[in-house]
């Protein structure tokens, strides 16, 4: 029961994260067109890299 | 030479759809069947039952199963050899002896040894022992596990496709040789390797020494993009998404890291300069565990439960047509699961090239992060 609560938890944080991660990535490619695909690179590794933490949670969690 | 290849992709779409069709069948005829007995049965858990087998390795490659009119239970695929190290030396024996059952009943006897297999696990029954016993917690009491060799299905699907791959790369390199251009299917992967190269490994890397580490980084691209995407086809292969198979790949990243390594990356991860000296032995055990135990996890993890994730929707949703049958009615239930499970094959097809990109590009990261020169920050 805990432990579901706690996933719950995990996914509603990593969302939040991602959610900011792309809402940020898409403010700065408005600003700097030129610089789409700098931002977009590093987009896509902290989003690995924060999903592999919530996976990792979610993993020992289950 | 063009008709022969037409008619090649022929073959190879009806084998596809053949496969594909049977294989939805057989899981509705299992359901038919089992209404036809009179007795409630619980769909949902067959379902999960079905998915789980899915995920898991097996001993033998089933590609589907179906009830018979005779009520009989009728197995189509092939069987794979089951190599074993036990207390008296190697015994080999094909996966067929145990006719598909995995709950211990079928005791197969070889070299004087009585073997069983237990949910997907080959045990040596001890000696004097004829059939297994079970505790109250279901784990065999006069039996124990022996050391497994077996090429299993997911050793199959490595195997293949190394060879598919060994295939590939070696005709392209050898077009180089007589032509600058490559022809055929060697154009679909010459820019696929400059992508590696110069996308990935280049700028993480360093113009210095990328070289050295872009026949690793297009191996991990290759063979896990191509292993992910034969878990989309009706094979079924579930090769990525074994944690033995993404923690040897996670192994492989970690050592080339920690071998290649500078003198000025292992000085600031142990004895960081410039910190006051109190604070260093505790950012050494932060540092130490990052790079030792964390970045490999997180490798192996995120590819692992990716795929297995990504496996278990799609087969849930393809499930719908059977769960939401007596809500939906039969043309609801089969056109809600044909609409979601297409969309979600789609994303699965993304995913299978996003997961084998971003392995890849975390370990050019952390490759990168070993063998830069320190020497400019102080």
């Amino acid at each position: 029961m805990y432990n579901l609560i706690g996933a719950g938890l995990i996914v509603i944080g990593a969302g939040i994260g991602l959610g900011q991660i792309g809402g940020k990535a898409m403010e700065g490619i408005a600003r700097q067109p030129e610089a789409t695909g700098k931002i977009q690179t590093a987009m896509i590794i902290i989003a690995a890299l924060l999903e592999g933490l919530a996976f990792g949670a979610l993993f020992l969690g289950k | 030479m063009k008709i022969a290849q037409k008619s090649i992709k022929f073959i190879l779409i009806v084998v596809v759809a053949f496969f594909t069709s049977v294989n939805f069948a057989a899981i509705s005829e299992k359901n038919q069947d089992n209404q036809s007995d009179g007795g409630r049965v619980n769909t949902k858990e067959e379902v999960e039952a079905y998915i789980l087998h899915h995920i898991k390795d097996s001993h033998d490659f089933s590609l589907f199963s179906y009830t018979s009119d005779a009520g009989e239970r009728k197995h189509v695929g092939f069987p794979l050899p089951i190599i074993l190290w036990t207390s008296e030396g190697l015994v080999t024996f094909m996966s067929s002896n145990f006719h598909h059952n995995d709950d211990g009943h079928v005791i197969v006897e070889k070299n004087g040894l009585k073997f069983a297999k237990i949910h997907s696990k080959i045990y040596e029954l001890n000696k004097g022992a004829s059939e297994v016993t079970f505790d109250e917690t279901h784990h065999a009491k006069n039996a124990h596990k022996v050391l497994d060799f077996s090429i299993t299905k997911s050793v199959v699907g490595v195997l293949l496709i190394g060879f598919l791959l060994l295939l590939w790369f070696s005709s392209l390199a050898r077009q180089y040789k007589t032509q600058k251009i490559p022809t055929g299917f060697a154009r679909v992967l010459e820019p696929l390797v400059i992508y590696v190269r110069d996308e990935i490994a280049r700028p993480n890397i360093g113009e210095k020494h990328y070289r050295r580490f872009t026949g690793y980084l297009l191996t991990v691209f290759f063979f896990i993009w191509t292993l992910n995407l034969s878990g989309l086809t009706p094979l079924g292969f579930n090769v990525t998404g074994q944690l033995a198979v993404t923690g040897c790949l996670a192994i492989f990243t970690l050592v080339i890291y920690s071998v290649s390594g500078t003198k000025g990356y292992w000085m600031h991860m142990i004895w960081m300069p410039g910190v006051p000296v109190l604070i260093r032995p505790v950012l050494a055990i932060i540092e130490l565990a990052g790079a030792l135990l964390i970045k490999p996890f997180s490798l192996l993890v995120r590819l692992f439960a990716n795929i297995s994730a990504g496996h278990i929707v799609v087969m849930s949703l393809i499930a719908i047509m059977f769960t939401l049958k007596e809500s939906l009615g039969v043309v609801g239930a089969t056109g809600l699961s044909l609409v979601l499970s297409f969309f979600i094959t789609l994303i699965e097809v993304l995913v299978a090239f996003l997961q084998a990109y971003i392995f890849t590009m975390l370990s050019a990261l952390f490759i990168g992060m070993a063998v830069e020169d320190h020497a400019e920050h102080h």
